[in-house]
This record gives C-alpha cells, sequence and structure tokens, in this order.
C-alpha cells in the first residue's frame, strides 16, 4: 500500500486532508484491513464540535467494533451519507469517496502534530 | 501489535502467511482470523467448501482397561453408549457443575477414547483428568502429535475424497475412522463447528503442510477458501454451538447453556452430577436464548440486556449473521423470559437499542440424503 503524500496521519490510524480551512477525515487503508468486512459507520452530528484525539464516531465490521478519534479540533460541518448505506465503501476506498466527515479547523497548528505519508508508511510496517 | 514473545505456531503458520492470512493471538496461538474476509469465507463454507487450520485445539488419550470409566467419570454425556468409532459432544464440569470445558469424545477402541478440546483449556483439562483418574487408566497430552484441519460445507465431502481411498458417504454424522489422506494416516471424523456438512482431519504435523496444500488444490474446482477463525465464530454462531468463554464457563452449567441433552444424569456416578441433579430439580434461574437486533447496531459480547427497562442478562456472543443478513446474537436471560418472543433491549454503548428473542438455531442447514 502506498499511502498518499497529500494526506497527513495519526497513530490510531485516521487522516485528514486538508481543503481551505477545513479538514476531511477518513480513516487508513490499514485500519480497514484491520477491521475486515465494515458493517456500520456511526459519525457525528453536523454542528457537532469534536476535539484532536477525541472519539468522534466508530467503525464497526463484523468481528469488532472501532472508534475513531478525529485528528484535529473544530466543527463537523458535513458528514459522508453515502456510508449510512454503503459502509462497505470504506473497505473499497478508504483514503478517497469514503471520507467520514469534514470538519472546520480551529485550531490548524495541530496538523503539525501529524505524521506524513513516509512516517505512517513506516508506524504501520513496524506495527504488523 | 507488538508482541510476538511467546504465542505458538502450527506447523502450518507460514502457509497462512502466504496466504495473506491476518494473524491474531488466539488462546496463546497465533492463527488466522481471516484471510480474504469474514462475509466471503463464511460464504464460502455455506454454499461451497472451505479450509480451516483449527491445529490449536488439543487433544488428550485417555488409554487402558478402564479407559471407559475413568471418561464417564469426567464427562456428562454417556461414553458408554458410544460404538468404536463414534464421536460425542460432552461437557467436562466442576463438581459444582460449571464447566472446565465442552469437548468431543471419540471412541477408538474399547480401551482407547481421544479427546477433542479448546486451546486455551488444554493444560487444565488434561490436569482436571489426571486428578479423577482413579481408574486403571492412563492419560496422555497428544495435542502436540496432532495437526487438525477441518473441511467444511456442502462440497467438503467430494473435496476430501480426492485425497483419500476410505468411502466418506458411509462415514456418519459424529463417526470417524482411521485412514489415510494424501498417503498420510489420518483419523477423520464427519464432525465440525460450522453447521454445515464436513470433516475434521486429525493428522501428524509433519504431513500436515503436504495435505493443506492438496486440500486448497483437490478444492480449487469448488471455490474452496481458506478461513479463519472470524469465519468459524460466526457460522458457529448462526448454528447456536456454544463457545468457551462465551456461552460456557466455569459458572455456568449445562442446563442454563441449553445443553441440557449432553447431560445423562441416569448413567452413574461423574462429576458434576450432584450439582446438576440438584439445579434439575429446583430449575434453572438463568437461561441462554437467542435474540435478533431490531433497531440499528450489533449487541456483542458482553452487553448488558435489558427487560422491560431493568437489567436483566448479557450478550456472550453477537455478530451480523452473513447467511441471514440479520444481526443476531446469544445472551442470558432469567428462565421464565428465555422463551422467543420476549422484547428486550441491548445497551449498545450506552444506548438501549430494541431487539427480540428467537428460535435457535438461528441457521439450519437443508438435509441432504
Amino acid at each position: 500500500m502506498k499511502y498518499p503524500e497529500n494526506l497527513r496521519y495519526t497513530k490510531e490510524h485516521e487522516w485528514v486532508r486538508v481543503e481551505g480551512d477545513l479538514g476531511v477525515v477518513g480513516i487508513t487503508d490499514h485500519a480497514q484491513h484491520e477491521l475486515g468486512d465494515i458493517v456500520y459507520v456511526d459519525l457525528p452530528k453536523i454542528g457537532s464540535i469534536v476535539d484532536q484525539g477525541k472519539s468522534l464516531g466508530s467503525v464497526e465490521s463484523v468481528k469488532a467494533v472501532s472508534d475513531v478519534y478525529s485528528p484535529v479540533s473544530g466543527e463537523v460541518i458535513e458528514v459522508n451519507e453515502i456510508l449510512g448505506q454503503a459502509p462497505e465503501k470504506l473497505n473499497q476506498d478508504p483514503h478517497g469517496a469514503a471520507w467520514l466527515v469534514k470538519i472546520r479547523l480551529n485550531a490548524p497548528d495541530q496538523l503539525k502534530t501529524l505524521l506524513s505519508a513516509a512516517d505512517y508508511q513506516a508506524y504501520v510496517g513496524a506495527e504488523s | 501489535m507488538a508482541q510476538s514473545v511467546s504465542l505458538k505456531r502450527t506447523p502450518l503458520y507460514a502457509a497462512h502467511v502466504s496466504l495473506g492470512a491476518r494473524m491474531v493471538d488466539f488462546g496463546g496461538w497465533e492463527m488466522p482470523v481471516q484471510y480474504s474476509g469474514i462475509v466471503d469465507e463464511h460464504l464460502a463454507v455455506r454454499l461451497a467448501v472451505g479450509l480451516f487450520d483449527v491445529s490449536h485445539m488439543g487433544e488428550i488419550e485417555i488409554r487402558g482397561p478402564e479407559a471407559a470409566h475413568l471418561a464417564d467419570y469426567v464427562t456428562t454425556n454417556a461414553v458408554s453408549k458410544l460404538e468404536i468409532g463414534q464421536a460425542q459432544y460432552s461437557g467436562l464440569l466442576y463438581e459444582h457443575g460449571g464447566f472446565v470445558d465442552d469437548i468431543l469424545v471419540h471412541k477408538v477402541a474399547e480401551d482407547h477414547f481421544f479427546l477433542c478440546v479448546n486451546a486455551a483449556n488444554q493444560e487444565k483439562d488434561f490436569a482436571h483428568i489426571c486428578a479423577a483418574n482413579r481408574f486403571n487408566a492412563q492419560v496422555e497430552f497428544a495435542g502436540d502429535r496432532y495437526v487438525q484441519i477441518a473441511v467444511q460445507g456442502p462440497l467438503a465431502l467430494r473435496t476430501l475424497q480426492k485425497l483419500t481411498t476410505v468411502d466418506l458417504p458411509s462415514i456418519r454424522y459424529y463417526w470417524f475412522t482411521d485412514g489415510t489422506v494424501s498417503g498420510a494416516h489420518a483419523r477423520i471424523a464427519r464432525t465440525g463447528y460450522t453447521g454445515e456438512d464436513g470433516f475434521e482431519v486429525y493428522v501428524a504435523p509433519a504431513a500436515s503442510l503436504r495435505i493443506w496444500n492438496e486440500l486448497l488444490e483437490a478444492g480449487r474446482e469448488f471455490g474452496i477458501k481458506p478461513c479463519g477463525l472470524g469465519a468459524r465464530n460466526t457460522l458457529r454462531l448462526e448454528a447456536k454451538m456454544a463457545l468457551y468463554g462465551h456461552e460456557i464457563h466455569a459458572s455456568i452449567t449445562p442446563y442454563e447453556a441449553d445443553l441440557g441433552w449432553i447431560v445423562k444424569l441416569e448413567k452413574g456416578e461423574f462429576i458434576g452430577r450432584a450439582a446438576l441433579s440438584r439445579q434439575k430439580q429446583q430449575g434453572v434461574r438463568r437461561k441462554l436464548v437467542g435474540f435478533e437486533m431490531r433497531g440499528r447496531g450489533i449487541g456483542r459480547d458482553g452487553y448488558e440486556v435489558k427487560l422491560r427497562g431493568s437489567p436483566a442478562g448479557w450478550v456472550t456472543s453477537g455478530s451480523p449473521a452473513p447467511s441471514l443478513n440479520r444481526n443476531i446474537g446469544l445472551c442470558y436471560l432469567p428462565a421464565a423470559e428465555a422463551r422467543p418472543g420476549a422484547k428486550i433491549e441491548v445497551v449498545i454503548r450506552h444506548q438501549p437499542v430494541d431487539a427480540e428473542t428467537v428460535a435457535t438455531p438461528f441457521y439450519k442447514r437443508a438435509k441432504t440424503a
């Protein structure tokens, strides 16, 4: 797996892509692979405030349920409605169409605390 | 996942890794949890054939002139009813009636019984049986001498038949025979933990990799898939087969676990008999029952179950059921309520979600001729 250079990553296996003052957030290919067949995605309500490192929702596979921790702080302004009907998209395109939420960043400096693609790659390489 | 200190590996470990398996710690063993995906593997077993390495399961041999007496004394089911070549599901209990383990007892000869036991329990089971041995019988821990491979699914027979001259159709359900598979000595039992037809094959470690690969090759035309513990769990849950540590453990009796059929009180003395006898007279307070989620969510192991708003029990296993497209589970409830049709709530991440108790098994295969 080649992790996209334009994303920043967490050790809890989330990613964020900056679009202006927004952060598009998802889980990594490593995360979806570890979870296996995903059957539910629970996302926060639009307008809710999330904090970096705190749970913003959960992803549930046949085998287990797993928290998703927000890589950044801010206000949720959009959630990916596709995942309600088709949670399996998360297994197919975790870095693209199956993004989870868009967050209006209120502390963009937090991005510096996140991992680059190369660092994340090395991290999951070492973990497995 | 920073570990790999002292996890045991089966002789097929390298084969699993090269097949792309994701390995996990299960009962001290590094085992494949999935290869292509739990749903994909589950459906392969329901519709065609799947191959499982279940070598982590333990084997214990009981031999000697009074082997049958010892086997009968430590188990709940009637060993005396077994014929040579027959296998039996049974309970290994403490005096208080709780489970040490659930096991399969195979009668190899009048003076030889072969027990298949759970991976995480094997040392405990062995010690338990040895401690109860006041008979002229020898107990041997034989886990290292066997690799167990399960071939499961409607096309399991046709797959395995390619590798053996044993006439597989003549082996009835819960019977076994000794023969050869791929030229190596093997014990072939028509047993399984999936709710499908199939076989569990016990072979020597040295022959196991060849047999594993030849089974994959033999099943290729049927779409055989290697299957991990994830699919094994969803398959056994649909068939409502108990899993030690979940439905049954040291504080649960066979009557509570809806396994009264493996208890033969009339057979004579056995460990746990007095406690079970008492419980049978007085009735059980709690009982295992199946449920289906009505609201959105999956009731998983350990979640609380509520009845009319009050805590009433707990979930022992819960999962999406790939063959049924429903979210199912098993739970303990007060005995009076443990019947199909009770409205319950399962507390999922602090949120009570509607569910209903249902008849089990959730899945039953169509009877073949």
